[in-house]
Protein backbone atom coordinates (compact mmCIF):
# COMPACT_ATOMS: atom_id res chain seq x y z
CA UNK A 1 0.00 0.00 0.00
CA UNK A 2 1.08 3.54 -0.58
CA UNK A 3 1.99 6.01 1.47
CA UNK A 4 0.57 10.21 2.07
CA UNK A 5 2.94 12.41 1.58
CA UNK A 6 3.61 13.06 4.72
CA UNK A 7 4.26 9.38 5.75
CA UNK A 8 6.45 9.37 3.29
CA UNK A 9 8.42 12.40 4.83
CA UNK A 10 8.06 10.71 8.51
CA UNK A 11 9.38 7.25 7.05
CA UNK A 12 12.32 8.93 5.73
CA UNK A 13 13.23 10.68 9.12
CA UNK A 14 12.69 7.57 11.16
CA UNK A 15 14.65 5.44 9.16
CA UNK A 16 12.10 3.29 7.86
CA UNK A 17 10.93 2.02 4.34
CA UNK A 18 7.29 2.51 4.93
CA UNK A 19 4.91 3.74 7.39
CA UNK A 20 1.10 3.24 8.21
CA UNK A 21 -1.47 5.37 9.80
CA UNK A 22 -1.35 4.62 13.26
CA UNK A 23 2.25 3.63 13.93
CA UNK A 24 4.45 5.08 16.18
CA UNK A 25 7.92 6.00 15.29
CA UNK A 26 11.06 8.56 16.36
CA UNK A 27 11.78 10.32 13.78
CA UNK A 28 14.95 13.18 13.17
CA UNK A 29 13.81 16.73 13.67
CA UNK A 30 15.36 19.28 11.16
CA UNK A 31 14.47 22.20 13.43
CA UNK A 32 12.76 22.36 16.81
CA UNK A 33 11.19 26.40 17.71
CA UNK A 34 9.42 27.93 20.46
CA UNK A 35 8.24 31.37 21.54
CA UNK A 36 8.31 33.90 24.63
CA UNK A 37 5.80 32.20 25.90
CA UNK A 38 6.27 28.51 25.32
CA UNK A 39 10.23 28.27 25.40
CA UNK A 40 9.92 29.65 29.26
CA UNK A 41 7.91 26.66 30.30
CA UNK A 42 10.53 24.27 28.08
CA UNK A 43 14.15 25.28 29.54
CA UNK A 44 13.69 24.10 33.30
CA UNK A 45 12.08 21.06 31.75
CA UNK A 46 15.63 20.62 29.27
CA UNK A 47 17.62 20.92 32.26
CA UNK A 48 15.82 18.69 33.90
CA UNK A 49 16.76 16.07 31.47
CA UNK A 50 19.96 16.54 32.31
CA UNK A 51 21.23 17.79 28.87
CA UNK A 52 23.73 20.72 29.08
CA UNK A 53 23.69 21.66 25.22
CA UNK A 54 21.35 21.52 22.63
CA UNK A 55 21.38 18.61 20.18
CA UNK A 56 21.99 21.17 16.96
CA UNK A 57 22.98 24.95 17.31
CA UNK A 58 21.51 25.43 13.86
CA UNK A 59 18.65 23.56 14.61
CA UNK A 60 17.02 25.11 17.78
CA UNK A 61 15.12 28.76 16.73
CA UNK A 62 13.99 30.41 19.67
CA UNK A 63 11.70 34.11 18.53
CA UNK A 64 10.21 36.31 21.01
CA UNK A 65 6.93 37.44 19.27
CA UNK A 66 3.91 36.76 21.59
CA UNK A 67 4.15 39.09 24.25
CA UNK A 68 6.61 41.36 22.36
CA UNK A 69 7.93 44.57 22.75
CA UNK A 70 8.09 43.62 26.59
CA UNK A 71 4.23 44.11 27.23
CA UNK A 72 4.39 44.36 31.11
CA UNK A 73 7.08 43.43 33.66
CA UNK A 74 6.22 39.40 33.91
CA UNK A 75 6.43 39.39 30.04
CA UNK A 76 9.95 41.31 30.34
CA UNK A 77 10.79 39.06 32.91
CA UNK A 78 10.12 35.15 30.84
CA UNK A 79 11.83 37.18 27.58
CA UNK A 80 14.87 37.43 29.63
CA UNK A 81 14.94 33.79 30.78
CA UNK A 82 14.49 32.91 27.00
CA UNK A 83 17.28 35.66 26.06
CA UNK A 84 19.85 34.28 28.44
CA UNK A 85 19.40 30.60 27.40
CA UNK A 86 19.73 31.66 24.12
CA UNK A 87 23.00 33.45 24.58
CA UNK A 88 24.18 30.54 26.95
CA UNK A 89 23.36 28.03 24.91
CA UNK A 90 24.80 29.91 21.54
CA UNK A 91 21.97 29.76 19.53
CA UNK A 92 22.39 30.95 15.89
CA UNK A 93 18.41 31.47 15.25
CA UNK A 94 17.42 33.52 18.20
CA UNK A 95 15.16 36.58 17.24
CA UNK A 96 14.41 39.24 19.65
CA UNK A 97 13.00 42.87 18.99
CA UNK A 98 14.86 44.42 16.11
CA UNK A 99 15.19 40.96 14.05
CA UNK A 100 12.19 38.99 15.16
CA UNK A 101 8.86 38.83 13.18
CA UNK A 102 5.72 36.62 13.62
CA UNK A 103 7.20 32.98 14.01
CA UNK A 104 5.64 31.16 11.04
CA UNK A 105 6.13 34.08 8.70
CA UNK A 106 10.20 34.54 9.75
CA UNK A 107 11.05 31.15 9.75
CA UNK A 108 10.12 30.63 6.06
CA UNK A 109 11.52 34.07 4.82
CA UNK A 110 15.10 33.36 6.45
CA UNK A 111 15.16 30.43 4.81
CA UNK A 112 15.33 28.30 8.53
CA UNK A 113 12.58 25.60 7.11
CA UNK A 114 12.51 23.46 3.79
CA UNK A 115 10.36 21.52 1.54
CA UNK A 116 10.71 17.49 3.15
CA UNK A 117 11.45 18.59 6.58
CA UNK A 118 10.19 17.54 9.69
CA UNK A 119 9.69 20.26 11.93
CA UNK A 120 8.41 20.56 15.32
CA UNK A 121 7.59 24.01 17.07
CA UNK A 122 5.97 24.69 20.83
CA UNK A 123 3.17 26.97 18.70
CA UNK A 124 0.05 25.25 17.42
CA UNK A 125 0.46 27.41 14.69
CA UNK A 126 3.64 25.43 13.64
CA UNK A 127 1.31 23.31 10.61
CA UNK A 128 2.24 27.00 8.28
CA UNK A 129 5.65 25.45 6.91
CA UNK A 130 3.21 22.41 5.21
CA UNK A 131 2.80 25.15 2.42
CA UNK A 132 6.33 24.81 1.81
CA UNK A 133 5.77 20.88 0.92
CA UNK A 134 7.65 20.16 4.91
CA UNK A 135 5.97 17.98 7.72
CA UNK A 136 5.43 20.28 10.20
CA UNK A 137 3.35 20.13 13.71
CA UNK A 138 3.10 21.93 17.00
CA UNK A 139 3.77 20.15 20.12
CA UNK A 140 4.14 21.40 24.23
CA UNK A 141 7.03 22.95 25.95
CA UNK A 142 8.02 19.65 27.08
CA UNK A 143 8.30 17.95 23.44
CA UNK A 144 10.30 21.02 22.60
CA UNK A 145 12.44 20.55 25.63
CA UNK A 146 12.97 16.93 24.62
CA UNK A 147 13.22 18.00 21.12
CA UNK A 148 16.48 20.61 21.59
CA UNK A 149 18.00 17.90 23.99
CA UNK A 150 18.20 15.02 21.65
CA UNK A 151 16.92 16.30 18.14
CA UNK A 152 13.96 13.57 18.01
CA UNK A 153 10.57 13.03 19.24
CA UNK A 154 7.83 10.27 18.47
CA UNK A 155 4.84 10.73 16.14
CA UNK A 156 2.16 8.42 16.10
CA UNK A 157 1.62 8.29 12.02
CA UNK A 158 -1.68 10.47 10.78
CA UNK A 159 -4.05 9.08 8.53
CA UNK A 160 -4.96 12.32 5.99
CA UNK A 161 -8.23 13.56 4.02
CA UNK A 162 -7.08 14.71 0.26
CA UNK A 163 -8.76 18.01 -0.79
CA UNK A 164 -8.65 18.38 -4.36
CA UNK A 165 -8.94 21.86 -4.91
CA UNK A 166 -10.22 22.52 -8.59
CA UNK A 167 -11.11 26.08 -10.60
CA UNK A 168 -9.21 28.91 -10.10
CA UNK A 169 -10.97 31.50 -7.16
CA UNK A 170 -12.37 34.75 -7.98
CA UNK A 171 -10.96 38.14 -7.67
CA UNK A 172 -11.32 38.47 -3.86
CA UNK A 173 -10.88 35.01 -2.89
CA UNK A 174 -7.67 34.32 -0.69
CA UNK A 175 -5.88 31.27 0.93
CA UNK A 176 -7.90 32.66 4.00
CA UNK A 177 -11.66 32.09 2.56
CA UNK A 178 -10.46 28.59 1.26
CA UNK A 179 -9.94 27.70 4.72
CA UNK A 180 -11.91 28.75 6.59
CA UNK A 181 -14.57 27.35 4.22
CA UNK A 182 -12.77 24.26 4.38
CA UNK A 183 -13.05 24.44 8.69
CA UNK A 184 -16.88 25.37 8.10
CA UNK A 185 -17.61 22.44 6.12
CA UNK A 186 -15.65 19.62 8.29
CA UNK A 187 -15.86 21.33 11.42
CA UNK A 188 -13.38 22.31 14.44
CA UNK A 189 -12.63 18.77 14.86
CA UNK A 190 -12.84 17.57 11.42
CA UNK A 191 -9.67 16.39 11.07
CA UNK A 192 -8.93 15.22 14.41
CA UNK A 193 -5.09 14.30 14.08
CA UNK A 194 -4.88 13.68 10.97
CA UNK A 195 -2.99 15.34 8.10
CA UNK A 196 -5.12 17.71 5.63
CA UNK A 197 -3.33 17.17 2.30
CA UNK A 198 -4.27 19.46 -0.04
CA UNK A 199 -3.97 19.05 -4.23
CA UNK A 200 -5.21 19.30 -7.55
CA UNK A 201 -5.04 21.67 -10.34
CA UNK A 202 -6.50 24.75 -8.66
CA UNK A 203 -3.67 25.40 -6.29
CA UNK A 204 -1.47 26.76 -9.23
CA UNK A 205 -3.79 29.53 -8.70
CA UNK A 206 -2.84 30.38 -5.20
CA UNK A 207 0.44 32.19 -4.32
CA UNK A 208 2.69 30.68 -1.61
CA UNK A 209 1.13 33.52 0.63
CA UNK A 210 -2.37 31.48 -0.18
CA UNK A 211 -0.47 28.76 1.03
CA UNK A 212 0.90 29.13 4.26
CA UNK A 213 -2.74 30.82 5.39
CA UNK A 214 -3.82 28.00 4.88
CA UNK A 215 -1.43 25.55 5.97
CA UNK A 216 -1.50 28.08 8.96
CA UNK A 217 -5.23 27.08 9.99
CA UNK A 218 -5.02 23.51 9.65
CA UNK A 219 -4.84 23.05 13.23
CA UNK A 220 -8.21 24.61 13.73
CA UNK A 221 -9.60 21.66 12.25
CA UNK A 222 -8.03 19.68 14.61
CA UNK A 223 -5.14 18.74 12.11
CA UNK A 224 -1.81 17.05 13.37
CA UNK A 225 -0.61 19.04 9.86
CA UNK A 226 -1.64 20.46 6.82
CA UNK A 227 0.73 19.66 3.61
CA UNK A 228 1.15 21.00 0.13
CA UNK A 229 2.94 19.35 -2.95
CA UNK A 230 5.54 20.96 -4.04
CA UNK A 231 5.77 22.87 -7.71
CA UNK A 232 6.97 25.41 -9.35
CA UNK A 233 5.91 28.53 -7.21
CA UNK A 234 7.33 26.65 -4.38
CA UNK A 235 10.67 25.70 -5.82
CA UNK A 236 10.81 29.64 -7.13
CA UNK A 237 10.37 31.03 -3.22
CA UNK A 238 12.75 28.49 -1.61
CA UNK A 239 15.65 29.83 -4.89
CA UNK A 240 14.90 33.44 -2.91
CA UNK A 241 14.63 32.20 0.26
CA UNK A 242 16.87 29.52 1.65
CA UNK A 243 20.36 27.84 0.42
CA UNK A 244 19.49 24.61 2.69
CA UNK A 245 19.48 21.46 0.23
CA UNK A 246 16.37 19.95 0.40
CA UNK A 247 14.07 17.12 -0.67
CA UNK A 248 11.10 17.22 -2.72
CA UNK A 249 8.41 14.01 -1.59
CA UNK A 250 5.01 13.39 -3.47
CA UNK A 251 2.56 10.92 -2.25
CA UNK A 252 2.42 7.39 -3.46
CA UNK A 253 -0.97 7.55 -6.65
CA UNK A 254 -1.76 4.59 -4.44
CA UNK A 255 -1.87 6.02 -1.11
CA UNK A 256 -4.82 5.86 1.16
CA UNK A 257 -6.99 8.44 2.28
CA UNK A 258 -9.64 8.14 5.06
CA UNK A 259 -11.73 10.86 2.96
CA UNK A 260 -11.30 12.66 -0.33
CA UNK A 261 -12.94 16.32 -0.46
CA UNK A 262 -13.18 18.19 -3.59
CA UNK A 263 -13.69 21.64 -3.44
CA UNK A 264 -14.36 23.56 -6.56
CA UNK A 265 -12.29 27.23 -5.86
CA UNK A 266 -14.33 28.64 -8.40
CA UNK A 267 -17.92 28.91 -6.77
CA UNK A 268 -16.01 29.62 -3.66
CA UNK A 269 -17.13 33.37 -1.81
CA UNK A 270 -15.60 35.59 0.66
CA UNK A 271 -16.08 33.56 3.87
CA UNK A 272 -16.28 34.57 7.77
CA UNK A 273 -15.76 32.81 10.71
CA UNK A 274 -18.21 34.29 13.47
CA UNK A 275 -18.41 33.73 16.78
CA UNK A 276 -17.02 31.66 18.94
CA UNK A 277 -15.51 29.02 16.45
CA UNK A 278 -14.05 29.24 13.17
CA UNK A 279 -16.14 26.76 11.98
CA UNK A 280 -19.33 29.14 12.34
CA UNK A 281 -18.53 30.27 9.01
CA UNK A 282 -21.00 32.27 7.13
CA UNK A 283 -20.29 34.01 3.04
CA UNK A 284 -19.74 37.38 3.04
CA UNK A 285 -23.66 37.73 1.41
CA UNK A 286 -25.03 36.26 4.53
CA UNK A 287 -22.71 38.62 6.91
CA UNK A 288 -23.36 41.48 5.14
CA UNK A 289 -27.26 41.01 5.46
CA UNK A 290 -27.07 41.05 9.17
CA UNK A 291 -24.99 44.49 9.27
CA UNK A 292 -22.64 43.63 12.03
CA UNK A 293 -20.94 47.01 13.42
CA UNK A 294 -17.72 46.82 14.09
CA UNK A 295 -15.47 48.54 16.76
CA UNK A 296 -12.11 47.40 15.60
CA UNK A 297 -10.21 45.97 12.19
CA UNK A 298 -7.08 43.71 12.89
CA UNK A 299 -4.95 43.06 9.86
CA UNK A 300 -2.14 41.08 11.00
CA UNK A 301 -0.83 37.99 12.73
CA UNK A 302 1.00 34.46 11.63
CA UNK A 303 -2.21 33.82 8.99
CA UNK A 304 -2.21 36.94 7.24
CA UNK A 305 0.28 39.20 8.01
CA UNK A 306 2.33 38.98 4.66
CA UNK A 307 3.10 41.64 1.90
CA UNK A 308 0.42 40.37 0.10
CA UNK A 309 -2.08 40.85 2.59
CA UNK A 310 -0.21 44.45 3.36
CA UNK A 311 -0.58 45.01 -0.03
CA UNK A 312 -4.70 44.17 0.12
CA UNK A 313 -5.19 46.63 3.03
CA UNK A 314 -3.33 48.77 1.16
CA UNK A 315 -4.72 48.83 -2.36
CA UNK A 316 -8.36 48.56 -0.69
CA UNK A 317 -7.69 51.65 2.63
CA UNK A 318 -5.46 53.62 -0.24
CA UNK A 319 -6.89 57.44 -0.40
CA UNK A 320 -10.36 56.71 2.05
CA UNK A 321 -10.73 57.02 5.71
CA UNK A 322 -11.62 54.10 8.38
CA UNK A 323 -15.22 54.85 9.86
CA UNK A 324 -14.65 56.92 12.91
CA UNK A 325 -15.90 54.12 15.25
CA UNK A 326 -13.38 51.13 13.73
CA UNK A 327 -9.90 51.33 15.44
CA UNK A 328 -8.20 49.62 12.52
CA UNK A 329 -4.50 47.98 13.47
CA UNK A 330 -2.17 46.55 10.60
CA UNK A 331 0.68 44.66 11.97
CA UNK A 332 3.47 43.77 9.16
CA UNK A 333 4.47 40.10 10.12
CA UNK A 334 8.22 40.81 9.33
CA UNK A 335 10.77 43.45 10.09
CA UNK A 336 11.50 42.99 5.91
CA UNK A 337 7.76 43.07 4.96
CA UNK A 338 7.33 45.98 7.47
CA UNK A 339 10.32 47.87 5.29
CA UNK A 340 8.96 46.74 2.23
CA UNK A 341 5.60 47.93 3.39
CA UNK A 342 7.63 51.67 3.41
CA UNK A 343 9.51 51.29 -0.03
CA UNK A 344 6.47 50.11 -1.70
CA UNK A 345 4.15 52.88 -0.56
CA UNK A 346 1.78 50.86 1.64
CA UNK A 347 2.71 52.18 5.22
CA UNK A 348 1.97 55.79 4.24
CA UNK A 349 -1.28 54.63 2.37
CA UNK A 350 -2.70 52.72 5.69
CA UNK A 351 -1.22 55.51 7.86
CA UNK A 352 -3.14 58.15 6.36
CA UNK A 353 -6.08 56.23 5.67
CA UNK A 354 -6.82 56.40 9.48
CA UNK A 355 -5.13 52.91 11.45
CA UNK A 356 -1.80 52.40 13.23
CA UNK A 357 0.63 50.56 11.24
CA UNK A 358 2.43 48.52 14.02
CA UNK A 359 5.61 46.85 15.01
CA UNK A 360 5.62 42.76 14.24
CA UNK A 361 4.16 40.91 16.90
CA UNK A 362 1.00 38.76 17.88
CA UNK A 363 -0.17 40.76 19.99
CA UNK A 364 -4.08 41.33 19.74
CA UNK A 365 -4.55 37.91 18.18
CA UNK A 366 -4.19 36.02 21.25
CA UNK A 367 -5.57 38.65 23.61
CA UNK A 368 -2.04 39.87 24.66
CA UNK A 369 -1.80 43.50 23.79
CA UNK A 370 -2.01 46.11 21.02
CA UNK A 371 -5.59 46.07 21.03
CA UNK A 372 -7.05 44.40 23.65
CA UNK A 373 -11.48 44.18 22.88
CA UNK A 374 -13.95 45.44 26.17
CA UNK A 375 -17.27 44.43 27.19
CA UNK A 376 -19.43 44.26 24.21
CA UNK A 377 -16.96 45.16 21.17
CA UNK A 378 -16.68 43.16 18.11
CA UNK A 379 -13.47 43.31 15.98
CA UNK A 380 -13.00 42.22 12.72
CA UNK A 381 -9.77 40.07 12.26
CA UNK A 382 -7.54 38.48 9.86
CA UNK A 383 -5.93 36.35 12.48
CA UNK A 384 -7.02 32.72 13.59
CA UNK A 385 -9.19 31.83 16.67
CA UNK A 386 -12.05 33.80 17.83
CA UNK A 387 -12.97 31.69 20.72
CA UNK A 388 -14.80 33.20 23.84
CA UNK A 389 -12.28 35.92 25.35
CA UNK A 390 -9.46 35.14 22.98
CA UNK A 391 -9.16 38.77 22.16
CA UNK A 392 -9.75 40.21 25.47
CA UNK A 393 -13.24 40.37 27.60
CA UNK A 394 -15.54 37.41 27.53
CA UNK A 395 -18.51 39.01 26.18
CA UNK A 396 -16.13 40.63 23.38
CA UNK A 397 -16.56 39.18 19.85
CA UNK A 398 -14.02 38.40 17.14
CA UNK A 399 -15.00 37.80 13.59
CA UNK A 400 -12.43 35.94 11.66
CA UNK A 401 -11.69 36.84 7.46
CA UNK A 402 -9.84 37.69 4.58
CA UNK A 403 -6.98 40.97 4.48
CA UNK A 404 -9.47 42.20 1.81
CA UNK A 405 -13.03 41.77 3.84
CA UNK A 406 -11.07 43.11 7.07
CA UNK A 407 -9.94 46.37 5.30
CA UNK A 408 -13.42 46.71 3.28
CA UNK A 409 -15.50 46.48 6.25
CA UNK A 410 -13.13 49.21 7.92
CA UNK A 411 -13.90 51.78 5.89
CA UNK A 412 -17.97 51.56 6.51
CA UNK A 413 -17.74 50.16 10.23
CA UNK A 414 -19.76 47.17 9.55
CA UNK A 415 -18.99 43.91 7.94
CA UNK A 416 -18.91 44.41 3.83
CA UNK A 417 -17.89 42.97 0.63
CA UNK A 418 -14.71 44.11 -0.66
CA UNK A 419 -16.17 44.19 -4.08
CA UNK A 420 -19.17 46.28 -3.42
CA UNK A 421 -16.94 49.12 -1.01
CA UNK A 422 -14.36 48.99 -4.00
CA UNK A 423 -16.38 49.28 -6.80
CA UNK A 424 -14.38 46.74 -8.50
CA UNK A 425 -11.16 48.43 -8.89
CA UNK A 426 -8.42 45.99 -9.79
CA UNK B 1 -2.92 4.18 39.66
CA UNK B 2 -6.52 5.45 40.52
CA UNK B 3 -8.32 8.59 40.54
CA UNK B 4 -11.78 9.36 42.38
CA UNK B 5 -13.70 12.39 42.98
CA UNK B 6 -16.63 14.70 42.09
CA UNK B 7 -17.09 15.81 38.52
CA UNK B 8 -16.80 19.28 36.66
CA UNK B 9 -18.54 18.85 33.40
CA UNK B 10 -18.58 20.91 29.98
CA UNK B 11 -19.58 20.57 26.74
CA UNK B 12 -17.40 20.34 23.62
CA UNK B 13 -14.62 22.56 22.06
CA UNK B 14 -13.50 23.36 25.24
CA UNK B 15 -10.59 25.74 23.98
CA UNK B 16 -7.22 26.09 25.83
CA UNK B 17 -8.17 29.80 25.51
CA UNK B 18 -10.71 29.19 28.26
CA UNK B 19 -9.20 26.90 30.55
CA UNK B 20 -5.90 29.62 30.79
CA UNK B 21 -6.29 33.31 29.16
CA UNK B 22 -3.20 34.18 27.30
CA UNK B 23 -3.59 37.47 29.66
CA UNK B 24 -2.14 34.84 32.29
CA UNK B 25 0.81 33.30 30.15
CA UNK B 26 3.53 35.68 31.05
CA UNK B 27 3.75 33.55 34.43
CA UNK B 28 4.87 29.68 33.74
CA UNK B 29 4.40 28.65 37.54
CA UNK B 30 1.91 25.90 37.32
CA UNK B 31 0.37 26.77 41.13
CA UNK B 32 0.35 30.45 40.04
CA UNK B 33 -1.53 28.87 36.45
CA UNK B 34 -4.08 27.31 38.80
CA UNK B 35 -5.41 30.43 40.23
CA UNK B 36 -6.84 31.26 36.80
CA UNK B 37 -7.67 27.24 35.94
CA UNK B 38 -10.89 27.59 33.32
CA UNK B 39 -11.63 31.56 34.70
CA UNK B 40 -13.41 32.01 31.32
CA UNK B 41 -15.94 29.51 31.10
CA UNK B 42 -16.54 28.55 34.64
CA UNK B 43 -15.04 31.54 37.03
CA UNK B 44 -16.29 29.37 40.24
CA UNK B 45 -13.99 26.72 39.41
CA UNK B 46 -11.08 27.37 41.24
CA UNK B 47 -13.11 28.08 44.46
CA UNK B 48 -15.29 25.11 43.99
CA UNK B 49 -12.25 22.47 42.99
CA UNK B 50 -11.04 20.02 45.43
CA UNK B 51 -8.10 17.77 44.95
CA UNK B 52 -8.78 14.94 43.50
CA UNK B 53 -12.01 16.20 41.58
CA UNK B 54 -12.45 15.50 37.71
CA UNK B 55 -13.54 16.95 34.86
CA UNK B 56 -15.55 15.40 32.02
CA UNK B 57 -16.72 16.82 28.75
CA UNK B 58 -17.53 15.99 25.32
CA UNK B 59 -15.61 16.65 21.98
CA UNK B 60 -12.63 17.82 21.28
CA UNK B 61 -11.40 18.87 24.80
CA UNK B 62 -8.40 21.42 24.70
CA UNK B 63 -8.56 22.45 21.17
CA UNK B 64 -6.65 25.36 20.01
CA UNK B 65 -3.34 26.60 21.08
CA UNK B 66 -0.38 24.56 21.76
CA UNK B 67 0.53 25.57 25.43
CA UNK B 68 1.29 23.18 28.21
CA UNK B 69 0.30 25.98 30.41
CA UNK B 70 -3.26 24.63 30.33
CA UNK B 71 -2.73 20.76 31.51
CA UNK B 72 -0.41 22.26 33.78
CA UNK B 73 -3.37 24.91 35.30
CA UNK B 74 -5.60 21.69 35.40
CA UNK B 75 -2.95 19.26 36.81
CA UNK B 76 -1.95 22.00 39.66
CA UNK B 77 -5.93 23.09 40.33
CA UNK B 78 -5.83 18.95 41.77
CA UNK B 79 -7.51 17.93 39.05
CA UNK B 80 -6.76 14.00 39.00
CA UNK B 81 -8.20 13.24 35.34
CA UNK B 82 -9.81 14.44 33.07
CA UNK B 83 -12.51 12.57 30.61
CA UNK B 84 -13.70 13.40 27.22
CA UNK B 85 -15.46 11.98 24.14
CA UNK B 86 -12.21 12.95 22.22
CA UNK B 87 -8.94 15.29 22.92
CA UNK B 88 -7.03 17.84 20.74
CA UNK B 89 -3.77 16.52 19.59
CA UNK B 90 -1.50 18.32 21.21
CA UNK B 91 -3.57 18.82 24.48
CA UNK B 92 -3.58 14.94 24.68
CA UNK B 93 -0.08 14.73 23.83
CA UNK B 94 0.77 17.71 26.37
CA UNK B 95 -1.03 15.77 29.06
CA UNK B 96 0.66 12.85 28.56
CA UNK B 97 3.90 14.65 28.95
CA UNK B 98 2.78 16.61 31.91
CA UNK B 99 1.52 13.34 33.91
CA UNK B 100 -2.03 14.52 33.30
CA UNK B 101 -4.10 11.46 33.30
CA UNK B 102 -7.11 11.55 30.47
CA UNK B 103 -8.94 8.96 29.09
CA UNK B 104 -11.14 9.20 26.26
CA UNK B 105 -14.56 7.56 26.49
CA UNK B 106 -17.73 8.47 24.44
CA UNK B 107 -20.48 6.53 26.49
CA UNK B 108 -19.00 8.37 30.24
CA UNK B 109 -18.42 11.77 28.47
CA UNK B 110 -22.20 11.59 27.23
CA UNK B 111 -23.46 9.90 30.30
CA UNK B 112 -21.97 11.27 33.98
CA UNK B 113 -23.32 14.44 35.02
CA UNK B 114 -22.17 17.36 36.87
CA UNK B 115 -21.57 16.73 40.77
CA UNK B 116 -21.53 13.00 39.74
CA UNK B 117 -19.01 10.79 42.11
CA UNK B 118 -16.58 9.22 39.59
CA UNK B 119 -13.81 6.82 40.07
CA UNK B 120 -11.48 5.79 37.47
CA UNK B 121 -8.87 2.58 37.43
CA UNK B 122 -6.06 3.58 34.66
CA UNK B 123 -5.13 0.12 34.63
CA UNK B 124 -8.29 -1.45 33.52
CA UNK B 125 -9.71 1.72 32.03
CA UNK B 126 -12.58 1.25 34.09
CA UNK B 127 -14.70 4.10 34.67
CA UNK B 128 -17.54 4.05 37.46
CA UNK B 129 -19.78 6.43 38.36
CA UNK B 130 -20.72 5.72 41.99
CA UNK B 131 -23.39 8.05 41.59
CA UNK B 132 -25.57 6.01 39.63
CA UNK B 133 -23.45 2.89 40.17
CA UNK B 134 -22.94 2.41 36.24
CA UNK B 135 -19.57 1.64 34.68
CA UNK B 136 -17.83 2.52 31.23
CA UNK B 137 -15.37 0.69 29.43
CA UNK B 138 -12.02 3.18 27.99
CA UNK B 139 -9.06 1.97 26.27
CA UNK B 140 -6.30 1.78 28.60
CA UNK B 141 -3.46 3.38 28.39
CA UNK B 142 0.04 1.15 27.50
CA UNK B 143 2.10 0.39 30.45
CA UNK B 144 4.71 2.63 29.09
CA UNK B 145 1.99 6.09 29.10
CA UNK B 146 0.63 4.80 32.13
CA UNK B 147 4.08 4.90 33.98
CA UNK B 148 4.93 8.41 32.04
CA UNK B 149 1.26 10.06 33.88
CA UNK B 150 2.56 8.16 37.48
CA UNK B 151 6.02 9.42 37.06
CA UNK B 152 4.62 12.67 36.67
CA UNK B 153 5.32 13.72 33.20
CA UNK B 154 7.89 12.38 30.08
CA UNK B 155 10.81 14.26 31.90
CA UNK B 156 11.15 12.88 34.97
CA UNK B 157 10.15 9.47 33.72
CA UNK B 158 13.14 9.93 31.25
CA UNK B 159 15.57 11.06 34.03
CA UNK B 160 13.98 7.87 36.11
CA UNK B 161 15.03 5.85 33.61
CA UNK B 162 18.41 6.46 32.91
CA UNK B 163 19.12 7.41 36.91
Amino acid sequence: MGMTMTQKILAAHAGLESVKAGQLIQAKLDIVMGNDITTAVAIPEFKKTGATEVFDKEKVVIVLDHFTPNKDIKAAQQCKCSREFAWEKDIKHFYDVGEMGIEHALLPEKGIVAPGEVIIGADSHTCTYGALGAFSTGVGSTDMAIGMATGEAWFKVPSAIKFVLTGKPAKWISGKDIILHIIGKIGVDGALYKSMEFVGDGISHLSMDDRFAMANMAIEAGAKNGIFPVDDKTIAYENDHTTKKYKIFEADEDAEYDEVITIDLSTLRPTISFPHLPDNTKTIDEAESLKVVLDQAVIGSCTNGRLEDMKIAADILRGKKVHKRVRTIVIPATQQIYLDCIKLGYAEDIIKAGAIFSTPTCGPCLGGHMGILAEGERAISTTNRNFVGRMGHTESEVYLASPAVAAASALVGYIADPEKITGGMN
Amino acid sequence: MEAKGRVFKYGDNVDTDVIIPARYLNVSSGEELAKYCMIDIDADFVNKAKKGDIIVATKNFGCGSSREHAPLAIKCAGISCVIASTFARIFYRNAINIGLPILECEEAANDIKADDEVSVDFTTGVITNVTTGKTYKSEPFPEFMQKIMAEGGLVKYTSSKIG
